[in-house]
């Protein structure tokens, strides 16, 4: 990873408070942080720690009370409200925890809703709707309703809704937390196979297993940042001795 | 009974073999129970003949080991040292990892909290190397049964260190 090209994402001394005096919370307290484009980042912590304000401050959902935030060579915490709803849609692409699908689109409407939005012609969306959900595994059920849809093709479909702008960055806020243990091996699969492809991402979890998918993995608590990790390139030992197969 | 252990017990404050003992038992709690008084003698003179503890024999008094005051050698606070900084996965097993959390904090040597850290680093690490392995291999493998049991394994300790550092959290908050 080059460590001269600019980062795809940077927050510099980013706050968000809620209250004043005695009731002050400080959801988020003057955190730092860059993403390399191409770079997957964990954020892990307990809940209340602060992660998801982060998530929200970071993709434009919720405004800092102080600091700055960079996407690529724009900043985006001054931005009017409706250059930011253009970037939500366009510069960044949203995955949650509880999925938030339309409940009356097929799967192939909810993932073409972003590229009609951004005026795209109809079939071009389409198109680009379905090479996503084949890309997710999901082709076979374009037609089908959310509700026809186990929680991890849910999961899948937001996804691929996520990825129709091409946006410059995944935010991730707890994908795998309405999972169980298959749904979230697929969805992992599919974390790895964006990250190959090079996307940037950002995943707030608590689950460690969508944790260790991440080349760097920053520890959340009471706002702050208390420690960082690059999981590739450690020192882990040999499977065969984690399995108990040394003498 | 691990020398570590009895060493790093040590490292508050140079004591009588019965109040090592007793400080294993507050620690351990009823995992205590089982441990055999005669074991942290054994253990004891061990070190002491490999030079990492002095033993003090308060005058007057019958050459027994339960009388005799031990204390840490510079060569004793350099292992107990690299064992709290001592990362690794299976082992240390539940009540060494347990009991380095404890001496640290009791002796002040090391911050329990950045133990966490550094294991927790360490078990993520193996995670990731352990699940991209799983991810790997072809539908129906046998093999990914065990990959998963390596994952699952790892996911527990993990969520036990989050318990150990909520516990040491709170240690710090109070004092």
């Amino acid at each position: 990873m080059s460590t001269s090209s600019p980062p795809m994402l940077r927050a510099q001394g980013l706050s968000r408070t809620y209250g004043r005096d005695a009731a002050l919370v400080r959801a988020v307290d003057g955190v730092d942080l860059e993403v390399a484009a191409g770079e997957t980042v964990a954020v892990m912590g307990p809940s209340g720690c602060g992660k998801s304000t982060l998530l929200h401050l970071l993709g434009g959902l919720d405004r800092p009370t102080a600091g700055e935030i960079w996407l690529s060579a724009q900043r985006t915490d001054q931005l009017s409200e409706r250059a930011l709803a253009r970037l939500r849609r366009d510069g960044i692409g949203f995955v949650f925890q509880a999925f938030h699908l339309m409940d009356e689109l097929t799967a192939v409407e909810n993932v073409e809703l972003p590229g009609l939005l951004a005026g795209h012609p109809p079939r071009a969306a389409r198109r680009r709707a379905a090479e996503l959900l084949d890309q997710v595994g999901l082709a076979d059920r374009a037609r089908h309703l959310p509700s026809a849809l186990s929680g991890g093709q849910r999961q899948r479909v937001a996804i691929a809704r996520a990825l129709s702008n091409q946006p410059a960055v995944v935010l991730a806020d707890e994908p795998t937390g309405n999972l169980d243990s298959e749904a979230t091996l697929d969805v992992l699969r599919l974390f790895e196979s964006l990250h190959t492809a090079g996307q940037t991402l950002v995943i707030v979890t608590h689950d460690a297993r969508i944790a260790a998918t991440a080349d760097r993995l920053i520890s959340m608590r009471d706002g702050v940042f208390i420690d960082e990790t690059r999981l590739t390139g450690g020192t882990a030992g040999d499977l065969g001795s984690l399995a108990g197969l040394e003498g | 009974m691990q020398q570590e252990v009895v060493l790093a017990m040590l490292a508050k404050e140079p004591s009588h073999g019965y109040q090592l003992r007793a400080r294993l038992r507050q620690a351990l709690g009823p995992l205590g129970e089982a441990m055999n008084d005669g074991q942290v003698y054994v253990t004891l003179t061990r070190l002491e003949k490999a030079g990492l503890v002095t033993a003090e024999q308060a005058a007057g008094v019958a050459d027994r080991p339960d009388r005799k005051v031990y204390a840490l050698t510079p060569e004793g606070q350099q292992r107990v040292a690299g064992w709290l900084a001592e990362v690794s996965w299976p082992r240390p097993g539940l009540s060494e990892f347990h009991l380095k959390l404890v001496a640290a904090a009791a002796a002040g040597l090391a911050d329990p909290l950045s133990i966490v850290d550094a294991q927790r680093r360490e078990l993520l690490r193996r995670l990731r190397d352990a699940q991209r392995a799983a991810l790997a291999e072809p539908a129906g493998s046998a093999a990914t049964l065990l990959l998963e049991g390596i994952v699952l394994r790892l996911q527990a300790d993990l969520r036990w260190l989050e318990a150990c550092e909520r516990h040491w959290t709170r240690r710090e908050d109070d004092s």
